[in-house]
């Protein structure tokens, strides 16, 4: 089982635009888009983001037509309860709404590098520090992740295996319980490996409440 | 934080991740899939506790965030963050907090009639209590209509509920990971 993220590299102006900006767009859009409720708005705003995904991300048609699908059945089903309940008005911009946030949030994601997003994750989690956080434990918690991801896998087809070979057909939730033991024990001599290489090396800020 | 208590947190994020990939069951008539992923979130909680577990599930937002499709259905990416299911993501490591709040507090006392309750409460009630107000608010449809909506979606949710509290007492008699503050060292 390997991951793939949902990056598209292309030559575009977008996937050169640091990632922090395109993510502050991106809030100051969705906050645009509630506190101005006008439907040429959202028309105007759709539009633009459409334009940015073709022109600036290089998105084919067909790209961005795939990224609206998912919820396509919701916005078809928004339009039809506003008509019947309250005007087209209403639920032309409900629709436009969620369609721009949507597609905009997508271009985002494409041109974006996932270690550049977890720069941004680190950057925005900075502050914590205050409070005893070590931001730079978030891109070793995100790798460990990544790695645990097929680790859990493999080890849940192979519990299956071992009880099938038994000739025991036990329901898939029986799993669960010796699943999550094994796991929990692997988890355990990761971390004793990762703090033998020193990974808790580096002391954790102090709280601001106890600075003198 | 110790090295452990991360790779544990890490270890559900990918528990919830690969929940993920089991085949969702589709309801005609809500644009949502059910899927084992909530399942996750009440063993985050039931296995972790209220701190570990609520950073579990908020890791794994940051992967999907980030990009990963580790959402049921190949999802991922920051679209699913401005969908109008969102509120149920949001929803996720709060819920898992509260499982884990309330296994802690019955945890010497553990069987599955408490392991039930917190999972319902937490797993379940939390969940719909910040994903139907959001749906209702986001999409512009009052809230009954949302409410109803997601109705599909309890049968379903009991039967996890219930999972999750078989787990929960199975893991707690053969590995616990939750310790009660009285038995930590006094510095943590």
């Amino acid at each position: 089982m390997t991951l793939l993220a949902l990056y598209s590299p292309r030559p575009g102006a977008l996937h050169r635009t640091p990632a922090g900006w395109k993510l502050a767009a991106l809030a100051g859009l969705s906050v645009l888009l509630f506190a101005v409720p006008e439907l040429p708005v959202a028309a105007t705003a759709l539009a633009v983001v459409v334009l940015l995904a073709l022109a600036g991300a290089r998105l084919t048609a067909r790209q961005v037509l795939a990224q609206v699908r998912p919820v396509w059945l919701w916005l078809a089903g928004l339009l039809a309860f506003h008509l019947v309940v309250t005007d087209l008005a209403t639920g032309a911009l409900a629709v436009l709404r969620l369609a721009t946030l949507v597609l905009a949030a997508a271009v985002v994601t494409a041109t974006s590098r996932v270690a550049e997003l977890v720069a941004v994750i680190e950057w925005l989690l900075a502050p914590l520090r205050l409070v005893g956080v070590r931001p730079g434990r978030i891109g070793l918690a995100i790798a460990m992740t990544l790695r645990f991801i097929p680790l859990v896998a493999e080890r849940a087809g192979r519990i299956r295996e071992a009880q099938a070979a038994r000739g025991a057909t036990r329901p898939l939730f029986l799993l669960l319980v010796p699943l999550l033991v094994q796991v929990l024990q692997l988890a355990h001599t990761t971390a004793e490996a990762l703090d033998a290489r020193g990974a808790d090396d580096e002391a954790p800020p102090r709280p601001f409440w106890r600075r003198s | 934080m110790k090295t452990r208590d991360l790779a544990y947190i890490a270890l559900f994020a990918a528990v919830v991740a690969v929940l993920g990939v089991l085949p969702p069951i589709t309801v005609a008539v809500v644009p949502v899939p059910i899927t084992a992923q909530t399942l996750g979130v009440m063993l985050a909680g039931s296995v972790l506790g209220a701190r570990r577990g609520g950073l579990a599930l908020l890791l794994f937002l940051a992967v999907v965030a980030i990009g990963m499709p580790v959402l049921s259905g190949g999802r991922g990416g920051l679209s699913v963050f401005t969908g109008p299911a969102a509120g149920y993501l949001y929803s996720w490591p709060i819920g898992a907090f509260v499982v884990g709040l309330l296994t802690q507090l019955f945890w010497r006392r553990l069987n599955l009639g408490w392991a039930f309750l917190a999972n319902v409460v937490g797993g379940i009630l939390v969940i719909y209590a910040i994903g139907i107000p959001f749906t209702s608010l986001y999409a512009d449809v009052p809230l009954w209509a949302s409410f109803t909506g997601s109705f599909v979606f309890l049968p379903g949710d009991g039967v996890k509920a219930l999972i999750a509290a078989l787990v929960a007492v199975g893991v707690r008699r053969a590995y616990p990971v939750i310790e009660l503050p009285a038995r930590q060292p006094a510095h943590r």
